[in-house]
């Protein structure tokens, strides 16, 4: 039996009692703020405001914690040395890895089911009752979950190799610059020579979260295809797996202090 | 060590698979999202909203449009769509980032005016764009004639044409063409000499390739629908002489109603018809001609 | 009786510096034995290469060479973990977790059966002595208590084999009697401890055999007794009488005064000498006692030879 699901358990298990989950008081206050707003003001487009606002909170406090926790899932347990029991047992270092990977992730989907359901309060009081294109919000949602999938393989690969304060920077620059990734594909069909190279190199490299951000769209009622879905789905899967190669191989042969 | 071995192809496998897919998939991932729709390309469709968020980034942001704005338009025009609703909206917040944006002005406007498929075909929209890029940079004369340029090619207004090449003419470092150009303006209907000339500027001081591409097309195109004509008149002319068409270009030679055999911008030989049309050999040459055109090609008045 | 560790040429080196130019030899390639069912003492001086050995025989580290190999595997073979425990120095745990919580935590990593968690988890804190703060966060523990959860996770899936750093520091006497207690308890159970330290009273009372270690280089291995042995030549000579002293002193031995009380500690051989000594100076000799011979002594001896050597080598 795989000792996989234990450390996921754990992982998750040390997050709630970091008391990350209090982030979603916040989240419940803004909500609430903003839906009592409109209660009182009307201005024509409550509606796309508090998809709009809804869904970059939900994504700016998951990003928060990803890259929060997530670079110091193994840095940390090297610092403290907490890892020497662990890899003590039969725990395969790619487990380990993997394991808090799993932990993590699912502390988020947890964290962004409940703001979800935050979510969808708001707008059902905003827009006074459900809509037609109100599924399609779930669809965002789920992005937005692929997203923070992202976010937190990156965050998890620093921290194996880098201390908290690089990885921090680095997961950073990285969600800011796959936001772009696809204006950086753009910007390198227009040029050539070793520009060229470079930015289409970043641009592959870089996580690509253009086509996850489908806020605005869903805030117009617009539909979201199901191939898109599935190609975003299996996107973020060969990402993740990148990442977490790379990460899983680096630690494997690293030696602990 | 074994297991470390293993542990170390499998996750080296798995990097390289998954690096190569995860290419594809963005590859697919582009093409899904061409058809996608205002919103989502626009992706904060307030510029306002924009500017507070790009935290003192305004220019570097303007920039990322601009490219957003080459990239649509030349998707659009690869597929030869009739669809550009998105190119002034991108311009418009490309030029509310950054007013000082120039090309965005000069290569933007020609975007706009032109007819699909080489443009949104919303001359309205261009001299509007252009208005505000004249509001925000009083001292470039380029914007004057790009909005002259518009107003006489794609407006038919040679009155407000000639206006703003007066007006432009005023401005330090204008070209001393200017000037000319407003006689020009207010004396001719449209037609193809003055369209030729205006090509040819536009040509001459374009700094986007875009743009200058699309002025040596219209360039070509304007000449064979001059030299066509005349060339027809001539074939009748030796009809009415000798009773029937010329065979070839040799018998026309041999009659002293030609120096030589005719040629084209591109250097290829003009076709003659037998009904005594004159034909270009590569209608796809000159995308913009209206005539040279074997009969059953139709294309829209540029 | 099989060896239950083999470590053959074992060594490690490190890079150190900015460019990674400097090179450090933390161990010299090892060679050690130990035997099962015994108390092994791995001892040595803070720096000696104590922890580089065990990180790199649990795998926290990996060698620059050589091998080693557990219970008849090689000691980076996976299979290997299961019957092993290692209790780091200093260990530290998951704050956030009870007693309780981390120990069932580690039941599970280790295959511990899930009916038998319990249980087992139950009994071990009894067995450290920490029955009643199961439920207790981690992060109220003092050092002791913590050292004790140490012990319990290492013996909790029944190992063969159990690895200790230096398992009494920072422990009161109490506690480190206690411990000892339970290092002796594993013997009896018939697992084989291998266990380093640099309290060396600690490993005389408990090893079998011991290594001592000083830079990275194995100094000396063998049983204790014979070390012991070795060093317990010496008389401790107590008498009344200060002009003594300057004949004492002469033979080449160390004199304490206090008051008209003095006590010289007298190799066995020069025993003879010392007494004519006292009784030509009219002292009144008050006992003669052996000298209880301990391994502090023998550890003094072995390093100041290598430290000598190593100097030597160096000059």
């Amino acid at each position: 039996m795989t000792p996989l699901p234990f450390i996921a358990y754990n992982t998750y298990r040390e997050a709630v009692r970091d008391r990350v989950l209090y982030n979603l008081i916040v989240f419940a206050l803004l909500m609430v703020g903003s839906a009592v707003l409109f209660g009182q003001i009307s201005i024509g487009i409550e509606r796309q405001v508090v998809i709009n606002l809804g869904l970059a909170a939900i994504t700016l406090f998951g990003v928060a914690i990803a890259i929060f926790i997530g670079i110091g899932l193994v840095s940390k347990e090297i610092d403290r040395r907490t890892l020497y029991t662990v890899l003590s047992r039969p725990v395969r270092r790619w487990e380990f890895v993997l394991g808090k990977f799993l932990g993590l992730s699912f502390t988020l989907v947890v964290n962004t089911f409940f703001m979800g359901l935050g979510f969808f309060a708001a707008v059902f009081y905003v827009c006074g009752g459900v809509h037609r294109g109100d599924a399609r919000l779930l669809a965002a949602i789920y992005f937005i979950v692929l997203e923070l999938l992202i976010v937190t393989a990156l965050a998890m690969l620093f921290s194996t190799f880098s201390s908290t304060l690089l990885s921090a920077v680095l997961a950073l620059a990285f969600f800011i610059v796959g936001t772009f990734a696809e204006d950086l594909r753009g910007f390198a069909q227009m040029v050539t020579g070793p520009a060229h190279w470079v930015a289409l190199g970043v641009a592959y490299l870089v996580p690509n979260f253009a086509s996850l951000n489908v806020a605005s769209s869903v805030a117009h009622d617009q539909p979201v295809a199901a191939h898109l879905v599935l190609a975003n789905t299996g996107y973020v899967l060969c990402y993740s797996a990148v990442a977490l190669a790379v990460a899983v191989l680096v630690f494997e042969y690293r030696n602990l202090k | 060590m074994n297991a470390r071995r293993r542990v170390t192809s499998v996750a080296a496998a798995v990097l390289v698979c998954a690096l190569a897919a995860q290419a594809l998939v963005v590859r697919r991932l582009d093409r899904i999202r061409q058809g996608a729709p205002l919103e989502e390309m626009l992706y904060i469709g307030s510029s306002r909203l924009l500017r507070g968020l790009s935290l003192g980034f305004r220019g570097l942001m303007a920039d990322i449009y601009w490219t957003r704005v080459v990239q649509y338009y030349g998707a659009k025009r690869r597929v030869r769509s009739v669809n550009f609703s998105l190119v002034y909206p991108l311009l418009e917040i490309t030029t509310d980032l950054d007013p000082h944006l120039m090309v965005a002005y000069e290569a933007g406007s020609i975007f706009v005016s032109q007819q699909p498929p080489n443009g949104a075909g919303q001359p309205d929209l261009a001299v509007q764009l252009l208005e505000k890029g004249i509001r925000n940079n009083p001292g470039q004369w380029r914007l004057y004639f790009d909005l002259g340029f518009v107003n006489y090619m794609d407006r038919n207004d040679p009155a407000a044409a000639a206006k703003a090449f007066l007006e432009g003419s005023r401005v330090p470092g204008a070209k001393w063409w200017m000037k000319v150009t407003a006689a020009a303006m207010q004396s001719k209907a449209s037609d193809p000499a003055t369209a030729r000339m205006l090509w040819q500027q536009m040509y001459e001081t374009s700094s986007d390739e875009r743009v200058r591409e699309t002025a040596r097309m219209h360039i070509v195109s304007l000449e064979v629908d001059e030299i066509v004509p005349r060339l027809e008149e001539r074939v009748e002319a030796y009809r009415s002489r000798t009773g029937r068409y010329p065979a070839n270009w040799d018998q026309m030679v041999q009659a002293g109603y030609l120096r030589g055999v005719p040629m084209d911008p591109t250097g290829k030989p003009y076709q003659l018809a037998a009904s005594g049309r004159v034909e270009v050999q590569v209608p796809g040459d000159f995308p913009f001609a209206t005539a040279g055109l074997p009969p059953g090609v139709k294309r829209p008045k540029f | 009786m099989s060896d239950v560790i083999e470590i053959r040429g074992l060594w490690k080196q490190y890079e150190v510096g900015f460019w990674k130019k400097r090179k450090i030899t933390a161990l010299q390639p090892l060679e050690l034995t130990v035997r099962e069912g015994e108390i092994f003492g791995y001892l040595g001086p803070n720096g000696a290469g104590k922890t580089t050995t065990l990180k790199l025989l649990m795998g926290l580290a990996f060698p620059s060479g050589g091998g080693a190999r557990i219970l008849g595997l090689d000691h980076q073979d996976p299979a290997v973990k299961a019957q092993i425990g290692f209790l780091p120095e200093q260990p530290y745990f998951y704050d956030h977790l009870s007693a309780t919580e981390l120990l069932e935590y580690f039941a599970q990593l280790s295959g511990v059966p899930a009916g038998e968690r319990k249980r087992r988890v139950e009994r071990m804190l009894a067995r450290v002595g920490l029955g009643d703060a199961g439920g207790l966060q981690l992060r109220r523990f003092s050092k002791g208590m913590l050292q004790r959860v140490g012990l319990a996770q290492a013996i909790l899936h029944d190992p063969k084999v159990v690895f200790l750093d230096e398992p009494m520091s920072g422990l009161d006497p109490i506690g480190r009697r206690e411990v000892r207690d339970l290092v002796q308890q594993l013997k009896e159970e018939g697992r084989t401890v291998f266990f380093s330290t640099h309290i060396l009273s600690d490993a005389e009372a408990l090893c079998d055999r011991v290594a001592i270690l000083n830079r990275g280089r194995v100094v000396t291995v063998g049983e204790v007794a014979d070390m012991l042995a070795k060093v317990s030549e010496s008389v401790e000579v107590l008498w009344e009488g200060a002009a003594a002293v300057a004949g004492i002193e002469a033979l080449g031995a160390a004199v304490h005064v206090s008051g008209e009380l003095a006590r010289a500690s007298v190799p066995r051989v020069k025993l003879d000498a010392a007494i004519d000594a006292l009784r030509g100076a009219g002292a009144r000799l008050i006992s003669v006692t052996p000298v209880q011979a301990t391994l502090e002594d023998y550890f003094m001896q072995q390093v100041g030879a290598s430290e000598a050597a190593a100097a030597e080598a160096r000059a």
